[in-house]
């Protein structure tokens, strides 16, 4: 009978840590984490050592005083009087702004480039191809600008909309697009139920909130009668009661009018000014973007293997429904990852601002307060700091979404 | 086996601290080169000329301090720089000084730890707008929107100007001049405003110049000048004194006409001792005993300089007004060389 016995331990010797494959790769990682920690001290300690012989300090006191200049697009309360934090808030919500709005037009612009690239049609298909190319290949800045310039030499300035011989008019009287922006009717609410006029546009979200869980209920309800008897009721009508009646019903009880914009000195006022540096940045973030897009949208459509078209129109269904229903839900999976990396990339790109006079983050605090402050550190730090916070915010938030389309294993 | 090497981690140590320590006359005279900072274009005071060669008031004194160090006038590199880049390239050394219609303020001598070595010229902020506007007082701007240079003073006086006033406004932050004269013409802003100096510089470019008037309001004191990094006292003495030669030439009558003939010697002690010829003002600072007679040869004395550039023969037509001698009544005055 023999026993079991452990094989001797051989005894742990230095060299193990070169020579042993089970220590190797340890040893090297912990060689390179050295390393980094110690460029990073080096490179700090460097910093300051020099900022402490130039006589300077790292504070940042700055951010309580008045900031002494004005900014054109403001979404919160804000004058000259007004402090560097604050002029940095109103430079977060533009830059917030114009990246949600470039993030929504460009995935619409880059759908449907992407569809259309795949059209059996070629005059159509080479279009697209076109467009693709030309504005995935040239710089988003040299876009902006462009797009910038020839909105300002184009477009009437407000002087031509005066006089009896103006060489402008409005459109419908209502809306006046000149080189300084476009302005549009604003909506006021003569007897809201509230005070405030935030909480009245609240109500008015609520409602809107309301009217699509129920439209969406309705649309619940069809397919279960569908599935249930293999007819589909007819649900458009009723959704769109659903959305109609009950905001029509609110309008009539806040008594909504309209501020309609009008020429006064200089400048039209009253009304919704949109801005010519924000529609440019806009525009330009959402083309050049949508190129991009349009590729992941085709490379996402070619993923999908053709049998599944085929099958599709096997069983009768239209080309427009086929991609709707069949081929666009399966392509998402592909197309949703480097569409996170998109809507990254306009966020980062919209720090370009300042090249059409458009006050976002990086304008405001990286630009006109860390000029007359002369607090470049600091103020570059906190611009990394938002930027970092929202590029993974919206990273976060996309792949929630991303894992609620993904491919469903169990 | 998973192996992660970090290549080029260590050689971050090898990158050395940007700030130059003090010894920037050294620094230059080893490098056989001076490093300026100028705008990136306002006709006048910096810019290329039809050769690509930098011309204008501020590039003047650039060749001059070059001329009074290295006793060559065309070894400098000129650095274009923003608003918004003059003063990190100057604190981090990329430039040993910076002439670029600067304006001396007190957090930017005092906080941003830079020396101004004085005033190469008088300025005041101002506005300029199409006459077709029909305006003829900048309090009248009520609503208007203006085209701003971001980075500058003219920002903080502009907001200052409307708020005081109780009249409202619609800035536009522009970042060069260029792009500013591209909005302004195209009427996407009514007005613009800079110091009136560069007012002048850019409306001369313009094809109708008449069409176009400045406003009588002068909203600020600009007293624009060289300056130098904090704590190089050597070297701020250099662009000082390079700076009072210019204007002190002028005084005395100095130009490039007849320096040769005067800095044979004159019966003049002072002119002797600014040309080098009696005393010992040169070493004093470092450098040759005739370097103020090279930086006056360099563009000439103070006058020559500023008539070349924008005085009123050249279309930007500046007249001299607060710039000239306080013999004639302006703000000229340099302290004596002895």
């Amino acid at each position: 009978m023999s026993t079991m016995t452990d094989p001797p331990k051989a005894d742990f010797r230095l060299s193990m840590l070169i020579n042993d494959t089970r220590y190797r790769s340890l040893t090297f990682q912990v060689i390179a984490a050295i390393v980094i920690a110690l460029s990073i001290w080096y490179l700090g300690n460097n910093l300051i050592q020099n900022l402490r012989a130039a006589g300077l300090n790292i504070s940042y006191s700055f951010l309580g005083d008045p900031s002494g200049y004005d900014i054109n697009q403001r979404l919160v309360e804000y004058d000259s009087q007004s402090s560097h934090g604050r002029a940095a808030v109103v430079g977060i919500l533009n830059t917030l702004l114009v990246a949600f709005l470039a993030c929504i037009t460009a995935t619409v612009f880059g759908v449907i480039a992407g569809v259309l690239r795949l059209s059996n049609n070629w005059l159509v298909s080479k279009l697209m191809a076109v467009y693709v190319e030309i504005f995935r290949n040239i710089p988003v800045l040299i876009w902006i600008i462009i797009i910038f310039t020839i909105m300002t030499a184009v477009l009437p300035g407000p002087r031509a909309f005066r006089g009896d011989n103006a060489t402008s008019s409005m459109l419908f009287d209502a809306f006046a697009f000149t080189n300084r922006g476009v302005y549009i009717p604003r909506p006021v609410f003569a007897n809201g139920l509230f005070g405030a006029t935030i909480l009245n546009w609240l109500m008015v979200i609520v409602v809107l909130i309301g009217s699509w869980f129920a439209s969406r209920e309705i649309e619940k309800r069809a397919t279960l009668k569908q599935e249930a008897t293999g007819e589909r009721p007819k649900t458009f009508l009723v959704k769109l009661a659903v959305w109609l009646v009950p905001f029509a019903l609110l309008m009539l009880i806040m008594g909504l009018t309209w501020d309609i914009p009008a020429l006064k000195g200089f400048n039209f006022s009253g009304g919704i000014k949109v801005g010519g540096p924000l529609i440019a940045l806009w525009f330009a973030l959402s083309i050049y973007t949508g190129a991009f897009i349009a590729e992941n949208v085709r490379a996402g459509i070619q993923a999908i293997s053709k049998g599944q078209t085929e099958a599709a129109a096997a069983l009768g269904l239209r080309p427009g429904r086929i991609m709707n229903l069949v081929v666009l839900p399966q392509a998402l999976r592909v197309i949703i990852p480097p569409l996170i990396s998109q809507y990254l990339n306009i966020t980062k790109n919209s720090s370009l601002a300042i090249a059409v006079g458009y006050a976002d983050i990086t304008a405001t605090l990286g630009g006109i307060t860390l000029n007359q402050t002369g607090r470049a550190i600091e103020c570059v730090l906190l611009l990394m700091l938002f930027y970092l916070t929202a590029s993974l915010l919206i990273s976060m938030g996309m792949n929630i979404y991303n894992a609620s389309v993904k491919l469903k294993e169990r | 086996m998973k192996k992660s090497v970090i290549l080029g981690a260590a050689t971050i140590a090898g990158l050395a601290a940007g700030a130059a320590a003090a010894g920037t006359v050294d620094d230059v005279k080893a490098r056989g080169k001076l490093n300026c900072g100028v705008t990136t274009g306002l006709v006048g005071f910096a810019a290329p000329d039809a050769n690509g060669e930098w011309q204008g008031f501020d590039v003047s004194l650039c060749r001059a301090v070059a001329a009074a160090v290295l006793g060559d006038a065309n070894a400098v590199e000129f650095v274009p720089t923003t608003g918004k880049t003059r003063f990190t390239a100057l604190a981090s050394g990329e430039i040993d000084m910076l002439a670029r219609n600067t304006t001396w303020t007190f957090s930017r001598d005092v906080d941003l730890k830079f020396e101004f070595t004085g005033v190469n010229y008088y300025d005041g902020q101002g506005f300029m707008v199409p006459k077709a506007l029909g305006v003829s007082s900048a309090k009248e701007l009520d609503g208007a929107t203006v085209c701003i240079q971001t980075g500058t003073t003219t920002e903080l006086n502009l907001a200052d100007f409307f708020r005081s006033n109780n009249i409202s406004y619609e800035p536009v932050p522009i970042e060069t001049n260029a792009e500013a004269q591209q909005q302004y013409l195209a009427g996407a802003c009514d007005v613009y405003t800079t110091d009136a100096s560069g007012l002048a510089a850019t409306r001369a470019t313009f094809e109708a110049p008449d069409e176009h008037v400045l406003l009588p309001e002068i909203i600020s004191k600009e007293p624009l000048g060289p300056l130098v990094r904090h704590g190089d006292h050597e070297w701020g003495d250099v662009v000082r004194w390079t700076l009072n030669a210019l204007i002190t030439a002028e005084e005395l009558g100095v130009t490039s006409a007849n320096i040769d003939e005067l800095s044979a010697g004159t019966d003049n002690p002072e002119i002797n001792r600014l040309l080098g010829t009696e005393g010992t003002l040169g070493e004093m600072l470092g450098l040759d005993a005739d370097w103020a007679a090279k930086a006056i040869k360099a563009g000439g004395n103070y006058g020559e300089v500023f008539a070349k550039n924008i005085g009123e023969e050249t279309p930007i037509g500046l007249a001299r007004g607060l710039n000239a001698q306080w013999t004639e009544g302006g703000l000229l005055y340099s302290p004596p060389f002895r």
